[in-house]
């Protein structure tokens, strides 16, 4: 048997399932900015079409897939900030596996603020 | 020697030894612009999809309205070229690490490259070439300053 792998940053436990995420995270970014960046170009085309595409956005399900979008650009994000310092600073590569579960926490309450209002605004009545 | 094998796919070009070092560039690229990222987008999303009426505020006129503004003139523009470049490299880096053959990696890599150029190209001339009220638009749909002109 090989020695037991432990003290390194992308294999096994935290460090390695932030890895995970993060590229998981990254790529569905990606695939929405590809979306995103068509759909707003339609104002250049007419108000109209513009109008008739964003409309979509407003529907129940695409609310709940912005919540997909802003969990998975939370996590890409805060976590980002976790590897900015663990690249950058001694503090950060000491304590990168404490800072996952800062990253978690900040996430959750980032989402615990977002998710009750997009809901609202989602399904709260009104145009 | 490393506990781990890198996971670089054997295909991607090997690290030259003169000349620019484009990956530190890039490595240091999804940094700065990671953290500047953050800003931006926290920012588009704050007052895009939080505040007022969320994602049910926004239409034409709320777009003319704010592209009609410097200020996020300027904060779109960024966060286009930004976030794209951002995403693009890092998605080079994803193929990079696991297309193991040379024409998927190519098919892959030029695509990437292809969809990167013609959306920036596309997104720049919208938010320059924008002009908030289009002759013959319904005036409902247009912003309010619409009028005064």
């Amino acid at each position: 048997m090989p020695k037991r792998v432990a003290g390194t940053l992308y294999r096994g436990r935290e460090g390695m399932w932030s890895w995970v995420l993060h590229r998981i995270t990254g790529t569905a970014i990606y695939f929405f900015l590809l979306v995103h960046i068509l759909d707003t170009s339609l104002v250049r085309l007419s108000p109209q079409a513009y109008n008739a595409v964003i409309d979509t956005y407003k529907q129940p399900i695409m609310g709940l897939g912005e919540i997909a979008l802003v969990a998975a650009i939370g996590l890409h994000a805060l976590n980002g900030i976790r590897i900015i310092l663990i690249d950058f600073s001694s503090f950060g590569a000491k304590h990168q596996r404490a800072m996952f579960w800062v990253v978690v926490t900040l996430w959750l309450l980032l989402l615990a603020g977002f998710v009750p209002r997009q809901l609202m605004h989602i399904f709260g009545g009104g145009a | 020697m490393s506990l781990i094998e890198a996971p670089r796919s054997k295909v991607a070009s090997p690290r030259k030894k003169r000349g620019i070092n484009w990956e530190k560039w890039g490595w240091i690229y999804m940094r700065f612009s990671g953290i500047v990222l953050v800003v931006l987008i926290f920012g588009h999303l704050f007052v895009n999809l939080f505040a007022g009426r969320g994602v049910k505020a926004i239409d034409f006129a709320f777009v003319a309205g704010k592209l009609s503004d410097p200020f996020w003139f300027w904060w779109d523009l960024a966060m286009l070229w930004l976030a794209l470049i951002h995403g693009a490299n890092g998605m080079r880096t994803i193929v990079n690490d696991y297309a193991n053959r040379r024409v998927i990696r190519r098919i892959l890599l030029g695509s990437i490259a292809a969809s990167t150029i013609v959306l920036l190209t596309l997104g720049t001339l919208v938010i320059t070439t924008f002009d908030p009220c289009p002759a013959g638009a319904h005036p409902a749909d247009v912003p309010s300053f619409c009028k005064e002109r």
